[in-house]
């Protein structure tokens, strides 16, 4: 029975990564088809709503998997195969935004949002704790009472 | 004084932030829509075979360097939205006088065949693109799309989706008179 469920636990962990890449897809040199894999979930499926290939099951994905797979075996760099879909897709077709000019604020914006952030606490927080006085110190005869009372308290 | 501009700083972010759900919320913005990166750049290298059945050449490179403008339809028998455009891409080859190429995209000749058999074939030139290998060169999102393409073979204009009376007239058309 455990046999069985681990069994069922391997297949449910293998089969969803599997799915979309058919067989007839996959590339006889291992290392070659494991390149393709890590390549194929970068990039975007471009009918598809922030999918990456390696996962869709639409036509146009397949049929990019094996441009991919086809660039590989022909000799290009992960960098080649990257540059030949953005020179027909763009930027678009990563599935992450190259870090350049135009995309600082996408990656830095949220950094520099919380710096900001910080330090306006901190400031304000500086602030109050300029703004609260000291309380007085006690006059004689309030430290007289406050002797007297705490004396009691021990007595008792 | 300080203190007083700090109080429609609340403002200010919610002003920014319903200016950008007013631009991302508005109906004429299709999000599905991939910018093109060819836009002003030259034709991708393009030699299709010709339809089976037709009597008319494929698409060569030399097709697009033609010393006016060319529009390239991509098109397929099972797209619906192709078969709702169609009369209007015979418009632009017949009424309107342009070069209109029609690419075959991931179709069955004879189907595709039936299909120009059945509503017409406005196209100068079909070439089959069955494997879709054409299509991702020219960052094809699906069919149906159309480019427009000046007389020196470099890419100008590109609609996605099917084309109506309104894009027509209002956008394609005004647009293949600045190239003219």
């Amino acid at each position: 029975m455990r046999t069985l469920f681990a069994a069922l636990a391997c297949w449910l962990l293998v089969v969803p990564a599997a799915l979309a890449v058919q067989p007839d897809e996959i590339l006889a040199d291992p290392a070659l088809e494991e390149r393709a894999r890590d390549l194929s979930k970068e990039l975007r499926c471009v009918v598809c709503q922030n999918e990456a290939i390696d996962t869709s099951n639409a036509g146009m994905a397949r049929d990019m998997r094996v441009l991919l797979r086809e660039r590989l075996v022909a000799g290009d760099s992960d960098d080649d195969v990257r540059d030949f879909f953005v020179a027909r897709y763009g930027d678009y077709v990563l599935m992450n935004p190259p870090i350049k000019a135009s995309t600082y604020v996408l990656w830095f914006g949220p950094a520099v949002v919380l710096l900001l952030a910080a330090a306006f606490v901190w400031r304000a927080a500086r602030r109050r704790k300029a703004t609260v006085t000291p309380a007085a110190a006690l006059s004689s005869e309030e430290q007289a009472r406050l002797d007297r009372l705490l004396s009691d308290r021990d007595g008792t | 004084m300080r203190q007083r501009l700090l109080v429609y700083l609340p403002l200010l972010a919610f002003m920014v932030l319903a200016g950008y759900f007013l631009w991302g919320l508005n109906p004429d913005r299709n999000p599905s829509i991939v910018p093109s990166v060819l836009i002003d750049k030259p034709v991708p290298e393009t030699s299709l075979p010709a339809l089976a059945g037709l009597l008319q050449p494929g698409i060569e490179p030399a097709s697009f360097t033609i010393g006016e403008p060319v529009v390239v339809n991509f098109f397929a028998s099972w797209c619906i939205p192709c078969r709702a455009e169609h009369p209007l891409i015979a418009r632009l080859a017949e009424q309107e006088g342009l070069t209109v190429y029609g690419v075959n995209y991931k179709d069955k000749p004879d189907a595709a065949f039936a299909w120009l058999e059945d509503l017409g074939n406005p196209y100068h030139a079909v070439g089959a693109d069955g494997s879709g290998r054409t299509g991702i060169d020219w960052g094809l999102t699906g069919v149906p799309e159309t480019f427009i393409i000046d007389g020196e073979g470099v890419i100008r204009y590109r609609h996605v989706g099917p084309i109506d009376t309104t894009i027509l007239e209002e956008r394609i058309l005004p647009f293949v008179e600045t190239l003219r």
